[in-house]
């Protein structure tokens, strides 16, 4: 689908919800659930997408949908996909249905990824949404696994002995890939039509699926609002978020930028990584740059 | 109608696993954990074999285990498991989400004690440590209580006034392991008593699509919570009314407690789950010295019937309570609760508290005895007392 028609489509999670403006959000979970014309069943993790939709006794969402608790989005799907299965066998249920968890970095890198991997192992059929803000932003902006390199994080500020996160993140496309799922793929809010088309496959395939989304957050990032889908791209013309799916196995990389930026272009639009622009700071710049260049190489590698 | 009973020796495991064989239900997620595991073991042979029609969910921990069955459970469906100890520890969380989505799961408890130190025999500081979480609790004498007590916790939990999980408890390896002749009814007898679930409102509604799970603040928490604290009330009668119900399958009683010998008694123990096995036997004995003893064995743990245990110890000069639970700088749970329910009687009986069998620690007679002839010797203290305890 080209923007126009992904912005035609009914919406399943309507506005009057309370994102924050600039959120990423809304526009990646409307373009994932546009991108089937079967019903829906959506489970969510605790975080923004969860508190930010369903303010009892208000809901946004036109779907079925249910949320748990923050570390389980996955295994609460696998009961719902197991209980239609059941249904199915016994000829109690004709419809097809696709089902969906929505979890952000924190409730799938960190403290979901026990329930994400055993979920994947199992085999069900459904697609798992990290949307990645790369930090708990629901909650001010704490420390997560997927918090980049060199940022400023309330529970890992920049100070004056500690210039931030010291650790690059965890590679979690690689990590899923390596229960063998038929298809994870790495989109970002910036190119819809790519996670349109990538939210078809997925929920195409037989077996789980898994999309790792680049979710710009102004709120905690500070940014400027109306440069969410800027920032995103920027992402992915640094090469910091490249785009790519593994489909059976199979790298395919589905953009690479002719004028590759450098990682300064990105880092200058958010004042989480403010304080690498001081003179002391400027290592961590050069280290940013090197790691984005030897993992670029290293997908393009793959790819071959 | 003509009801195929049997007679099977098996263990208070298989038995459980047998009634959810004849229950049936559309999901069952698990995670092993002894001494639990037979159980799934058991009813993952019956997946294997085609006798259910079960979509079995082999999770990879209790955490996921009660997701699933709160993610079943919500489309509708009937979805059981079960656990102890360490296993129910992790679940904690999402348990109290169970009950506070109103999701009717039965999950089977063989109950166990908690780390640390570890260890894996019996005590009740697991299921005490989640009485406070809106199951509803059931204790089990022995194998046979265990899997009539599984239909009656499902048609319970479904009641449109309840729609609460509960937790079937028997004692871990006691009953769980030990094999005694338990009486297997008919399964289409079984199976038409438990007909099917009618769920309110659910997540296949695809017409009316509805949020479950909703953030609740200041303005709406408090009532959700107070409608749980309501569904517990309605329980206790609902409890009596199923029990009714399965008397006329089984010819059992299921009063929220089995009263033995307690007409004419001066002194009485109340307990739990197996440990009322051996008071019985020792009742029996000192009634033949001529000792006038008697035994409540209290069935249904929450919601507390508390007019019940007022209405069975009115008269009664002591009381001895035994539990296999500490309650770490407080009166032990039960002693708390038998306690609060004889507050409004006019002459009170004296309370004694006695904890005894933690880790799995044997209760024998001659304890039992002993609590016995202290109480009718009116050698009751304020302070806990330990029954096989080294000092």
């Amino acid at each position: 689908m080209n923007i126009k028609e992904i912005a035609e489509k009914k919406k399943k999670l309507t506005s009057g919800h309370r994102m924050c403006g600039g959120c990423a959000v809304p526009i990646i979970v409307n373009t994932i659930l546009s991108s089937t014309d079967d019903q829906i069943v959506v489970s969510n993790a605790t975080g923004c997408l969860e508190v930010a939709s369903t303010i009892y006794p208000y809901s946004s969402w036109n779907v079925p949908w249910m949320h748990s608790a923050f570390e389980n989005a996955a295994s609460s799907i696998s009961g719902i996909v197991a209980a239609y299965e059941a249904l199915k066998r016994k000829g109690k249920m004709k419809k097809e249905v696709k089902f969906v968890a929505f979890g952000g970095d924190g409730g799938t890198y960190d403290i979901g990824i026990q329930a994400l991997s055993g979920a994947l192992e199992r085999n069900h059929n459904f697609v798992y949404v990290c949307y990645d803000n790369e930090a708990y932003c629901n909650t001010g902006g704490q420390r997560s696994s997927a918090t980049p390199f060199g940022a400023s994080a309330t529970t890992d500020p920049a100070g004056s002995v500690r210039p931030g996160k010291l650790e690059f993140r965890k590679d979690l496309v690689k990590i899923v890939a390596a229960h063998n799922i038929p298809y994870v793929a790495q989109a970002s809010v910036s190119n819809l039509p790519d996670l349109s088309a990538k939210a078809k496959k997925a929920f195409d395939v037989k077996g789980p699926a898994f999309l790792l989304v680049f979710s710009t957050c102004p709120t905690i990032w500070g940014s400027k609002t109306e440069d969410t889908v800027d920032i995103a791209k920027m992402a992915v013309d640094t090469c910091i978020w490249p785009l790519y799916e593994i489909e059976n196995g199979k790298y395919k990389i589905n953009y690479k930028p002719s004028n590759k930026r450098p990682v300064e272009d990105f880092l200058k639009s958010q004042r989480r990584f403010k304080h690498l622009f001081s003179l002391s700071n400027k290592k961590i710049v050069e280290e940013i740059q090197n790691h984005v260049d030897s993992e670029w190489e290293k997908l393009l590698q793959l790819e071959t | 109608m003509i009801m195929a009973e049997k007679i099977v020796p098996l263990t208070g495991n298989y038995a459980i696993a047998e009634a959810m064989r004849q229950i049936n239900p559309e999901v069952v997620a698990a995670y092993p954990i002894t001494p639990q595991s037979s159980i799934v073991e058991m009813f993952s042979q019956f997946v294997s074999d085609g006798k259910v029609d079960t979509e079995m969910v082999r999770v990879e921990s209790e955490h996921s285990a009660m997701s699933a069955v709160v993610g079943a459970s919500l489309t509708g469906v009937r979805a059981m498991t079960a656990t102890c100890s360490a296993g129910l520890a992790l679940m904690w969380e999402i348990a109290g989400v169970a009950s506070g989505l109103r999701c009717p799961i039965v999950m089977a408890i063989a109950n166990r004690a908690i780390s640390a130190p570890i260890n894996i025999h019996c005590d009740h500081s697991d299921t005490m440590g989640a009485r406070d979480l809106s199951w509803i609790q059931i204790y089990c004498e022995n194998a046979q209580e265990a899997y009539e007590t599984m239909f009656l916790a499902l048609k319970l939990a479904e009641h449109k006034d309840v729609q609460l999980p509960v937790m079937v408890c028997e004692d871990g390896f006691i009953t769980s392991h030990c094999v005694q002749n338990v009486k297997i009814y008919d399964d289409h007898v079984m199976r038409n008593f438990v007909g099917e679930r009618k769920s309110v409102d659910n997540l296949f509604n695809f017409e009316n699509p509805i949020a479950m799970g909703s953030i609740e603040l200041q303005d709406y928490y408090f009532e959700t919570k107070r409608q749980q604290q309501q569904a517990m009330s309605r329980a206790l009668k609902v409890y009596l009314e199923v029990g009714n119900e399965l008397s006329k399958v089984t010819g059992n009683d299921y009063g929220y407690v089995e009263s033995y010998k307690m007409d004419d008694a001066e002194v009485a123990i109340i307990t739990m789950s197996s440990s009322a096995g051996t008071t019985k036997t020792v009742v029996d004995r000192m009634r033949e010295e001529g000792k006038k003893v008697g035994l409540i064995k209290l069935r249904l743990y929450r919601p507390f019937p508390h007019g019940e245990i007022r209405r069975s110890f009115k008269g009664i000069k002591a009381i001895g309570v035994l539990e296999r639970a500490f309650a770490y700088g407080a009166n032990a749970p039960l002693l708390s609760d038998v306690k609060s329910a004889i507050y409004e009687l006019s002459e009170k009986p004296k309370l004694q508290s006695y904890v005894f069998g933690m880790g799995g620690r044997d209760l024998l007679e001659e304890h039992v005895e002993h609590a016995f002839n202290e109480l009718l010797a009116g050698k009751t203290v304020k302070e806990e007392k330990y029954l096989g305890l080294r000092e």
